[in-house]
């Protein structure tokens, strides 16, 4: 089944919060090689006037893939994940994103292009404390490649 | 010290490192971000879709990209941009494992807004493996 282009435009309902947890960054800081000790300890990020540990700043991805997945988990949309290639990635941050938040992700299908039987996927998950302030803006490309003939 | 902007020149390297990734670091990653797509973690997938074998994550390699740039900064909040293109993937061997070389380099100074480009070239073996990767942070 191809893609359905007519999800374009689209934008999703605001999802439930995402709680950012201490020990999740810790070990998203220990997996990227991330060292900077403001991401672990509590003193080093206070030291810097951060309210408590702060994430790496791909962490983001993680709450925008929660929010993605209301797409690419629909079979309604057609993608099948299996065929699929990561293009680009673009984290913009209002604000660092540190434990304790309470996040709140509004997801929007930017752009469907098809181009030589690949379709070309582009999201944005506006990534919002939950009392609306904006935190973070990430931007994702997928391409699905073609079934093979 | 945190580095400041006024001392600072377009071309100027500001950090270099190499980052080893083997399967128990793909594995710790998929734990970590909640990507458990199978290409990561399994060969008989991945060979089965076209790849050479097991990959790492494209979002651990552009993680694993910016850290040397956050030590350099001293402070991970003030990296308010980040932008890469995945251009290669990045087979991970198993025995063994991938060296990724970092090199980051100032691209743009803007003293108006208060921000450095970091421009961050990102190899394999010699072979880029992320594409327009570009860092904006915000320094004093």
């Amino acid at each position: 089944m191809p893609v359905d282009t007519g999800y374009a435009g689209r934008q999703y309902p605001p999802t439930a919060a995402f709680e950012v947890g201490r020990e999740h960054l810790r070990s998203f800081a220990a997996a990227v090689g991330a060292q900077h000790p403001a991401h672990t300890d509590l003193e080093a990020a206070r030291a810097l006037g951060h309210a408590d540990v702060v994430a790496p700043p791909t962490f983001a991805v993680v709450v925008a893939q929660r929010a993605e997945a209301q797409l690419f988990e629909d079979p309604a949309a057609g993608i099948d994940f299996s065929r699929v290639v990561h293009a680009d990635e673009r984290f913009t941050h209002h604000r660092p994103i540190h434990a304790g938040d309470r996040l709140v992700t509004v997801l929007h299908v930017d752009a469907i292009v098809e181009r030589a039987g690949m379709a070309m996927i582009t999201t944005r998950a506006e990534i919002a404390a939950e009392g609306g302030e904006a935190v973070a803006t990430v931007v994702s490309t997928l391409a699905v490649r073609p079934e093979e003939a | 010290m945190a580095p400041r902007l006024a001392d600072l020149e377009v071309g100027q390297e500001i950090a270099r490192a190499e980052v080893v990734v083997d399967r128990a670091r793909l594995v710790r990653y998929a734990a970590a971000s909640g990507d458990f797509n199978p290409i990561h973690w399994n060969d008989r997938v991945a060979v089965a879709v076209g790849l050479p074998g097991v990959i790492a994550h494209g979002m651990w390699t552009m993680g694993a990209a910016i850290g040397p740039v956050v030590e350099w900064l001293g402070d991970p909040g003030l990296v308010t941009d980040y932008q890469v293109r995945f251009t290669r993937p990045v087979p991970v061997p198993d025995p063994g494992a991938a060296t990724v070389e970092v090199v980051a380099v100032i691209g743009v100074l803007d003293e108006a807004a208060g921000t450095a480009r970091v421009d961050l070239t990102v190899t394999v073996e010699g072979q880029r493996v992320l594409g327009k990767a570009q860092a904006v942070v915000r320094l004093h």
